[in-house]
């Protein structure tokens, strides 16, 4: 178990993922979160995380899935990245758990999307799947800004004029 | 290089600033050099450290010789064609001149300490070393070879620790076979000093007087130093950006909490929490106060190059001119000292290039061969204003007009209803150059755009003012520091944003009964009138695609200033002024133009920052697409502001109107009547934690009915235990004038119709179609002069 990964796991309805800890600075329950007007949906605005202010990206608009439900309040994994230090918005939190790396498969090719680049791949437990993350990934502004053309129809935050 | 020296000398504050900078960056080179030259030794092939010793000899020698420190700077050029031979491997670095070099090194530190001392470099030229450093560097020897043992400490006071055979000093033995006699300097931390004087008698005879017992002659002349004060390499100490960063956006922090505690303790009624808090919140504000001004730097920083460039420049284009400065030590955020740096240098060029014109033409049109550039700068309402002036040509609005035209910058339409201040400031225009001929200066139309972007994006303001035939004058403002700010609160769309109060002029609430008129339409653009004039408006709901949440009952306008364009922002809600402590965004959001950065409040949410450059963009105020006449309107509005007058209505005893000016005017409060108390037979107020004596207008003009106290004084319109002080005066020196009721104010241009008819009156005006005396505020003023007395006593 010496190559073992630790994944800190956590809950988007039932559905089971998991980014490395080496990238998680801490977990915390719920903030207050201040919108930012004509940012990309993703961006659920900004919190403040003991005097710094930190952008939170919501993780179900990131891969396309429908938004929680009002009344649910989302965690915050609050990741390390090259570009700067990100509140990834979550359903539940799951416990930090170690993964045998002989259990890990790439995605299938059915995976298409923004959640192929996003998705790094599956551990195949008992009983279920957890999916990793690939954190360089999520919070690049490409992809961040991506998000928004492909949610552009709902047109309920269009983007910035340029 | 004379003029610019000559100039130099003459302004001697701004000189010990320069002197004092190049002791520290000097000794701290030299303290370097001593150990690169035992490295040197150690290792002569390493051309590295040879290039960085080299390069701090000539950063010594171009400094003195800027200064005018003569023999400093021979000796440093001396050792600088010595090092430069060495550099390019043209000579081999040998022990003796390693010594020579060295003692170099000594003259040049003992010449700084009298640099200190009396801001000149000595009498002292140090021939012999000049003459040895010049020999070896024609591949000749020191001196005779030295028959005499070396003696090697017998100067300097240093610790001698005897030397094993084992452990020979690396640094004089292979060179001087008399040194295994003597005892050998110890390895330990100086091992360069101690051989100096030693080296020094034994290269020539004729250097070593003066070389002799440097370290000792600095440790007997530094007692004796006339004013005893620590040196300036001891009271000035470098310290790392970084953290300096890092400490302000910690004191930001800091102050953050502040507010949070103050805020809970507010709620606690607990008085002893209440005083400790506000003793920490004092003790905040200084040290964050004193935070700022570590990151705080002269503009000479910046402006010290310019009497340099401006010589190289003139010279370069066959004129004359001379730099004058003013303000040198206004003192501004490090981090604006750099974003300043190029527009600076842009404008002084632009000045020489474009503005001086040619001794010839000079004078033909009767004003000295010689130009002066003039940079002026100075603090004034929390901002750093900087003026770039030149005493040439000026802005031609005809020539300008033509070549905008002819470039299709703007329309014939529009140059119709552009002033001739208008012209000028299209040299901001992208793509404008007016240079008839393009120079390796300037004019190749890339430039004052640049400039203008840059200073805006500091939070800046530039403008110009020029007069055809006297010269033009370069106006910026900017902010003292980007990190904290002033800023007004407001609430839209149920968010919380700041609006930084740089950009604010002033507020405007449109009451219910107004609200359906009050926005008139432009060809669908919303205005409203301003004192007459047409201030066009923008929702910020609307910019922002925020949804109204409250069904306000009045409008509540914001008006905004960016550069010259003045707008109204829609806002649902005014809360507050506060500090913020400015924080970045993330790149993806820094990409929304309308925002500057975030800020956390008083409750620990994240507030946005607005930008109202951005916002203006964005509602298209700044574009060329706007209402021509809308926009020739606002402008002629501005000009005539100038002559205004604001004026305070308010209603005078026996309901005659009373005009009173504005401008001494410092705050309108409200009172209870009951909070009035006596100091003598003067009614005054505590206020602001000072004690405010308050006069009545109805004594004032003579009109004093009785001697009922104020608090009977019955207000017909406020509620009858309120009463309106209108407070003049500032600081501590206030006086407040109580009045039954505050009607209006106006502006307009007023002129006196009718003389005084009674004390107190300077005169008859005509406002609002009534009769309205004016309030005669010098002798208002003469006679609270004893009242404020009080005040100080107290």
């Amino acid at each position: 178990m010496a190559d073992e990964q630790q994944l800190c796991t956590f809950f988007l309805d039932d559905r089971f993922f998991g980014v490395g800890v080496e990238n998680v600075q801490e977990v915390i329950r719920y903030l207050p979160i201040t919108p930012v007007p004509l940012a990309p949906p993703v961006i659920r605005g900004l919190i403040n995380l003991r005097g710094q202010i930190v952008t939170a990206v919501d993780l179900r608009r990131l891969l396309q899935l429908a938004d929680r439900a009002a009344d649910l309040r989302p965690m915050n994994i609050v990741v390390q990245t090259r570009d700067g230090i990100f509140s990834l918005l979550v359903d539940r939190i799951g416990d930090v758990m170690g993964v045998d790396p002989a259990c890990f498969e790439h995605p299938p090719d059915t995976l298409d999307g923004i959640a192929r680049e996003l998705i790094q791949g599956t551990y195949k437990l008992q009983g279920r799947l957890l999916l990793t993350l690939n954190v360089a990934k999520l919070f690049r502004p490409n992809i961040l800004n991506r998000s928004v053309e492909r949610q552009e129809p709902d047109s309920e935050n269009p983007t910035a004029p340029a | 290089m004379a003029k610019a020296k000559a100039t130099l000398r003459a302004t001697d504050a701004a000189m010990d600033e320069i002197i004092k900078e190049f002791l520290t960056e000097s000794l701290e080179g030299l303290d370097q050099l001593d150990n690169k030259f035992v490295m040197l030794e150690q290792n002569p092939e390493d051309r590295d450290t040879l290039a960085s010793i080299f390069r701090t000899i000539h950063t010594v020698k171009g400094t003195c010789g800027f200064l005018g420190f003569g023999h400093l700077e021979k000796v440093a050029h001396a050792g600088e064609n010595l090092l430069s031979l060495l550099r390019d491997g043209k000579l081999n670095f040998t022990q003796e001149i390693a010594s020579a070099l060295l003692s170099m090194v000594d003259a040049i530190r003992t010449m700084l300490g009298e640099v200190e001392r009396t801001e000149a470099d000595g009498e002292e030229s140090y021939p012999g070393l000049i003459e040895t450093l010049n020999r070896l560097k024609d591949g000749g020897s020191a001196a005779p070879p030295s028959t005499a043992p070396s003696p090697l400490l017998a100067p300097a006071s240093l610790p001698v620790t005897p030397v094993t055979a084992s452990a020979p000093s690396p640094l004089l033995a292979p060179a001087t076979p008399a040194t295994a006699s003597a005892p050998p300097p110890s390895p330990a931390p100086e091992p360069a000093i101690s051989p100096v004087p030693a080296a020094a008698e034994s290269t020539s005879a004729s250097v070593a007087p003066e070389l002799h017992p440097t370290p000792a002659e600095r440790a007997a002349v530094a007692p004796t130093a006339p004013s005893g004060a620590p040196s300036v390499a001891d009271s000035s100490i470098r310290v790392d950006v970084p953290l300096l960063d890092k400490l302000m956006n910690l004191v930001g922090e800091l102050v953050l909490a502040r507010n949070q505690i103050l805020e809970y303790t507010v709620l606690q009624e607990n008085p002893p929490l209440l005083a400790a808090s506000q003793r920490l919140s004092m003790i905040t504000s200084e040290l964050q106060e004193g935070i700022m001004r570590t990151r705080m730097q002269p503009i000479s920083n910046i402006w010290a190059k310019f009497p340099r460039v401006v010589r190289d420049l003139a010279l370069g284009c066959s004129k004359q001119v001379r730099v004058e400065m003013e303000g040198k030590e206004t003192e501004l955020d490090k981090s604006l000292i750099e974003a300043m740096k190029d527009p600076l240098t842009h404008l002084v060029r632009n000045a020489i290039d474009h503005g001086v014109e040619m001794p010839a033409a000079r004078r033909a049109a009767g004003k000295p061969e010689e130009g002066c550039l003039l940079m002026r700068a100075y603090h004034e309402g929390g901002q750093v204003h900087i003026e770039i002036s030149d005493d040439g040509a000026g802005l031609n609005p005809v020539k300008l007009r033509s070549k905008a035209l002819e470039k299709g910058l703007i329309t014939p339409d529009r140059a119709a209803a552009m002033s001739e201040q208008d012209f000028r400031r299209l040299i901001f225009l992208a793509g404008f150059s007016t240079a008839e001929k393009i120079t390796n200066i300037s004019g190749r139309g890339v430039g004052m755009d640049v400039v203008k972007t840059n200073i805006e994006r500091i939070g800046g303001v530039i403008d110009l003012e020029s007069e055809l035939g006297r010269g033009t004058t370069f106006k910026i403002r900017i902010p003292l520091t980007l990190a904290i700010v002033p800023a007004l609160i407001i609430t839209s769309g149920g968010e919380r944003f700041a609006i930084p109060q740089v950009n604010l002029l002033e507020l405007i609430r449109i009451n219910e009964e107004q609200r359906n008129t009050a926005i008139e339409y432009v060809h669908s653009n919303p205005v409203y009138r301003l004192r007459g004039k047409l201030l066009p408006i923008v929702n910020l709901n609307r910019e922002l695609k925020l949804i109204t949440t409250v069904v306000a009952s009045v409008i509540n306008i914001v008006v905004l200033q960016t550069g010259q364009h003045h707008f109204g922002l829609v806002v649902d809600q005014i809360n507050d002024t506060q500090e913020i402590v400015v924080k970045p965004l993330d790149k993806v959001l820094q990409d929304i133009p309308v925002f500057a950065g975030a800020t956390i409040m008083g409750d620990g949410r994240v507030a946005l920052i607005l930008d109202v450059l951005g916002i203006a963009q964005q509602a298209r105020i700044l574009s060329d697409s706007h209402d021509q006449n809308l926009a020739a309107q606002l402008r002629a509005a501005r000009e005539r502001d100038a002559e205004r007058q604001t004026l305070l209505l308010v209603r005078a005893p026996g309901d005659g109107r009373l005009a009173i000016p504005l401008a001494p005017v410092s705050r309108l409060e409200e009172f209870e009547t009951h909070q009035i108390e006596n100091a003598g037979d003067v009614d005054v107020i505590q206020y602001r934690g000072h004690i405010l004596p308050l006069i009545r207008l109805k004594d004032i003009l003579g009109e004093r009915r009785s001697f009922d106290r104020l608090a009977h004084t019955g207000t017909s319109a406020a509620a009858a235990n309120l009463m309106q002080v209108i407070v003049f005066g500032d600081g501590v020196r206030r006086v407040g004038l109580v009045v039954d009721e505050i009607l209006d104010i106006v502006q307009d241009v007023f002129e006196i119709k009718g003389r005084s008819t009674r004390a107190g009156i300077a005169g008859t005006l005509v406002i609002q179609n009534r009769v309205t005396e004016l309030f005669d505020i010098q002798s208002f003023l003469q006679r609270a002069a004893p009242l404020l007395a009080l005040v100080e006593e107290a």
